[in-house]
């Protein structure tokens, strides 16, 4: 008998479109899905299909024109903007394609930056982040800048990143898309880890089928529209 | 502490574009602080002018002389304390690019009357004892190389001829804003030559200098002065010293002005430069800030960044202006010394600096703050793909 898994992210009925100046242009359509407490979801699409517009959504860095997501037991779409920051500061870990590092700072400062909202003390702070550079094994490299190190390296600093507040979920928009082969082998043992082993809920943005293989759950979504027949990974 | 780390590191990431911009500041901080230090040497004298003072002149015109015997009248008029007087000479060293103030005085109450230029007694004894003795500032001294003893020799432009003068005594400053480059000789020396060559010269004064018991008897004092000599073939016009230096200042106003509003153009540039480097670094660093607002900071540490890194940049560049600005004044007062006595860079000129370096930070960060909160989190972190 299989454990029924508890839903983290609920998404009902979400609507969202942009407006460049008169014109009105719609991006996603009556989206509803849910989301299983440590599931590794992969949303994929052909460029344009709203995939990276539905992760900010559920990130909470953009706000949908109509419809709800639940994350957990909070409406993120009643949120005001303050809100959110905090929300998302206490619940989401972000992995970008091209890193985001800050470059002024070093890798353990990059790793730092986001338990600067916490109340946690400086020493904690600091041990923390040296806890979270170690398990992406990056520990040898915390004082030197993002300027210093490979593709690879970076984004395992914002894979640390992500992780060193022990988020929610863990959003990444195409977290290979600027890496070589083995690097972006790398990234994906590493995200497949967190997954497995420390149960985190990964949602990722990919349309290199490779990373998408990864993924336990695989979603498309075309010209706006989510087919939901597609659930379970047949890759 | 974070931010701080932040805001430092990023005013100096860019050395090539800071160094430029904090040059370009120290330089426009430095002019604008010799415009200052200019327009504040002109009004020194108005400034130094002693409120216990007056000066009584020719009511028509300053060119108009009163006749020496009003000496006595005014000296009994109430609150007089001491009367002194003195003319304008005019005469210029060797030739005309020489030029420095020179009056002849009543030497006997003139120091007296100002104490601010200190004398060494002796040297006041035998200038006092020599008709044709002389006093000359420090500095003017210093610049011609004259030394005690030594016959100096002017070229009259208003009493015409060849005077020769002997150094008996170089006074200084009571403070660094006393003007030391004036030459004084005694009156009497000029009256007793005119009475033998103008006859209708002598026993002629350019002015009077009235020293009164109290600043606060002054204006009564004045009015009283000028009352005694109501219709007399010299009329009197009496005022403080103060009025009476701003007079000779109301003459040059519109070069005033004009460096005023150079000085005031220069910050407007500085502001421009600033404006342009903070719009740049905000447009280049969006991407961060869009991180940042990601991780869950607000607009309240976004701005601290923006304002900060201005104010950091301009702040440097303002602290290397103010330092250049006391070697460049030296160089400058010295070149200019004839026109320019006293040439001090004041503690108000510093703050002034300092104003206009917070007030052009502030304003150069206004707009690149209010975009750089403004702009959605998925379009700044889209620039930086």
């Amino acid at each position: 008998m299989t454990q029924q898994k508890r839903t983290i992210v609920e998404i009902r009925n979400l609507y969202k479109s942009y407006h460049r100046e008169r014109l009105t242009v719609p991006v996603l359509y009556d989206i509803t899905f849910d989301i299983a407490e440590g599931e590794f979801l992969a949303l994929m699409g052909p460029s344009g299909s709203g995939k990276t517009t539905l992760l900010n959504l559920i990130a909470g860095i953009d706000k949908a024109d109509k419809g709800s997501i639940h994350v957990g037991d909070v409406d993120i779409t009643t949120l005001s903007e303050t809100e959110l920051a905090h929300w998302r500061a206490n619940n989401v870990g972000f992995i970008f394609q091209f890193y985001n590092l800050i470059p002024v700072l070093k890798a353990i400062e990059n790793v730092e930056l986001p338990l600067h909202l916490t109340s946690l003390p400086t020493k904690e702070r600091h041990q923390h982040a040296e806890m979270a550079l170690s398990m992406v094994g990056l520990a040898h490299r915390m004082d030197h800048y993002p300027g210093e190190m490979s593709g690879g390296e970076q984004q395992r600093v914002a894979i640390a990143r992500a992780i060193v507040t022990d988020p929610t979920i863990l959003v990444a928009d195409e977290p290979t898309g600027d890496l070589d082969r083995v690097s972006a082998e790398e990234i994906l043992t590493m995200m497949e880890r967190l997954n497995s082993e420390m149960g985190k809920t990964i949602i990722m943005v990919t349309h290199d089928p490779r990373a998408a293989q990864r993924a336990k759950v695989l979603r498309h979504l075309d010209k706006g529209y989510l087919n939901n027949d597609d659930s379970q990974n047949p890759l | 502490m974070m931010i701080l780390k932040i805001l430092f590191r990023n005013a100096f990431h860019n050395k090539l574009r800071s160094s430029l911009t904090i040059l370009g500041i120290a330089v426009a901080i430095l002019a604008f602080g010799l415009l200052r230090t200019v327009i504040n040497s002109w009004y020194s004298g108005v400034e130094a002018a002693s409120t216990s003072r007056l000066v009584t002149r020719n009511a028509i015109s300053i060119i108009f002389p009163l006749p020496i015997s009003y000496k006595e009248k005014i000296r009994q008029i109430e609150g007089v304390k001491i009367v002194s007087y003195g003319n304008w000479f005019g005469g210029v060293y060797i030739d005309e690019k020489n030029f420095f103030a020179n009056f002849c005085v009543d030497t006997k109450t003139y120091f007296e009357l100002y104490p601010e230029f200190v004398l060494d007694s002796l040297q006041k004894k035998t200038f006092l004892a020599d008709r044709k003795g002389f006093v000359a500032g420090r500095k003017l001294a210093a610049k011609y190389g004259w030394k005690i003893g030594d016959t100096v020799t002017l070229k009259g432009t208003i009493y015409l001829g060849n005077w020769d003068f002997v150094l008996r005594g170089i006074y200084h400053g009571r403070d660094e804003t006393v003007d030391e480059s004036q030459f004084f000789f005694h009156w009497d020396y000029l009256n007793e030559t005119l009475k033998k060559t103008a006859p209708s010269w002598a026993d002629k004064v350019g002015f009077y200098m009235v020293g009164v018991v109290r600043p606060d008897v002054a204006p009564d004092t004045a009015i009283a002065i000028d009352k005694a000599f109501k219709n007399s073939l010299a009329e009197t016009l009496t005022e403080t010293e103060k009025a009476f230096n701003q007079g000779f200042i109301a003459m040059s106003g519109a070069i005033v002005n004009a460096i005023q509003m150079v000085s005031f153009v220069v910050i407007i540039i500085i502001m421009a430069v600033v404006a342009n480097t903070m719009a740049m670094t905000t447009r280049e660093r969006t991407g961060d800030y869009s991180i940042m607002k990601t991780l869950g900071f607000g607009g309240k540490e976004i701005t601290i960044l923006i304002f900060g890194e201005s104010l950091v940049i301009t702040l440097t560049g303002c602290a290397i202006g103010m330092i250049l600005t006391f070697p460049a004044a030296k160089v400058f007062g010295s070149s200019l010394a004839n026109f320019f006595p006293t040439f001090l860079v004041s503690t108000e000129t510093l703050y002034y600096d300092v104003l206009a370096a917070i007030l052009i930070a502030f304003l150069a960060a206004i707009i690149p703050t209010r975009h750089a909160i403004r702009i959605r989190i998925a379009d700044g972190l889209r620039r930086i793909g």
